[in-house]
Order: C-alpha cells, then structure tokens, then sequence
C-alpha cells in the first residue's frame, strides 16, 4: 500500500475516475460533520460521501457495485478510510 | 480503526459465531452501540429503518468485540459497519439499506424471506 501525500479527497479522485470513468464524480468530506466520534482523526480526512456515476455500474446490483469501490479503494480502508457513503449510478439511471 | 485488508482469512470462532448468528436471526444487524444506545449515525439510521418497518430483528455490538468487529469485515468482504443480514444473506450497510428501503425493496426481501411484523 501506497498513500501519496495528497489530499484524500485528491487521492479518491485519481483512484475513482481511473477506475470507473465516470460521467459525474462528486466528493464530498464530511469529516468534520464526524469530528469527536470514534473513526474520527484529529486531521480529518476519515468520513466521505461519494456520487458516482459509471458506466461500469450497468448489470451490476448494489452490493456488486460498492464492492467494485471497495476494491478499488481498499489501500484508502486500510489506511484510515472511516466511512464512505456511496450513491452510484449507471449512466441512465436516476441519481 | 481500519488497519486490515479485506482480504485476510476470518478466524474460525468468529466466522463460526456469525453464520450461526445470521442463520438462527431472520434479520440480524451488526452495528455499533446497541438498539437502544447506537454509537454512530449510520448504525443508528438502519436500527431506525428496521424499527419503522415494525420486524424483528437482532444486533451484534461490533464495539464490544474486536474480533467480531475485524471477523464481521471479512466474513461479508465488506469495510464497513453497520452490516446487515436478511434471511442469512448480507443485504449491505446503511447506503443499500436506506435506498432499498426508499424504494419499498427492504419491505418486500423481508416478505419474500418470510420475516413479518409480529401480531399486534
């Protein structure tokens, strides 16, 4: 496992559109809405939401789907990666 | 509190432990904090679906046990807790559970899996 010294939100970013070329990539870190609570780090940078939309979703069902994030970002669980909340889409769905 | 792959073998009490849990609970919630006191938001929001849907259910405090807490990732090839199990199969966390409820999906898996709200 491999962090580079970017931000996390940074890092998802690289990962994700790598992964999946999405049509539309929001992050959002909501660390600070988490600040205090267990999974909480003082730098933040543990709790994020994420809207993805790929192609790559097409035929997959939800589970598959966020094990396809999951995967893709195992090194980010590893080394720190709180909380992810995942809205993702294929390309014709409704987000 | 990461700090594990997903990948890594589930020690065979654990895994013991949460297939006989899964399979003895029609709906069995791994979560942390309990029903009554949840300790995290995501944990609390699924007790909250679960409890508006009127079924039964159990839970497993995944703050109380390490190894559970650890077991419980590796066991679904899931990263996170809350977990959820219908009808001894693992239905996701508290994004899939929200959206499937939001649809009227939660409540159909739970008719198909026979898990119905006790008689008033």
């Amino acid at each position: 496992m491999q962090l580079t010294p970017e931000s996390r939100a940074e890092r998802l970013r690289t990962v994700l559109e790598r992964a999946f070329t999405p049509t539309r990539l929001d992050i959002t870190d909501d660390s600070a809405r988490h600040a205090g609570h267990a999974g909480a780090a003082p730098g933040g940078q543990t709790h994020y939401s994420v809207v993805l939309v790929s192609p790559r979703f097409r035929g997959c069902s939800r589970v598959e789907r966020s094990r396809l994030v999951h995967q893709a970002l195992e090194a980010e669980f590893a080394g720190g990666l709180h909380a992810l909340a995942l809205t993702l889409r294929a390309p014709e769905e409704p987000t | 509190m990461s700090g594990t792959t997903m990948s890594g073998q589930t020690n065979e009490p654990v895994r013991d432990r949460i297939q006989s849990e899964i399979t003895a609970n029609p709906v069995m919630l791994y979560m942390k904090g309990t029903a009554m006191f949840p300790q995290c938001g995501f944990s609390a929001r699924v007790v909250q679906i679960l409890t508006h849907l009127g079924v039964p259910f159990q839970t497993a405090n995944v703050l109380e046990d390490m190894a559970l807490r650890e077991g419980i990732k590796q066991f679904s090839n899931w990263p996170t807790i809350p977990q959820l199990y219908v009808g001894g199969e693992f239905v996701g966390g508290c994004d899939i559970v929200t959206e499937m409820f939001q649809s009227g999906e939660l409540e159909t898996l739970m008719q198909e899996k026979g898990v119905s709200r006790p008689a008033a």
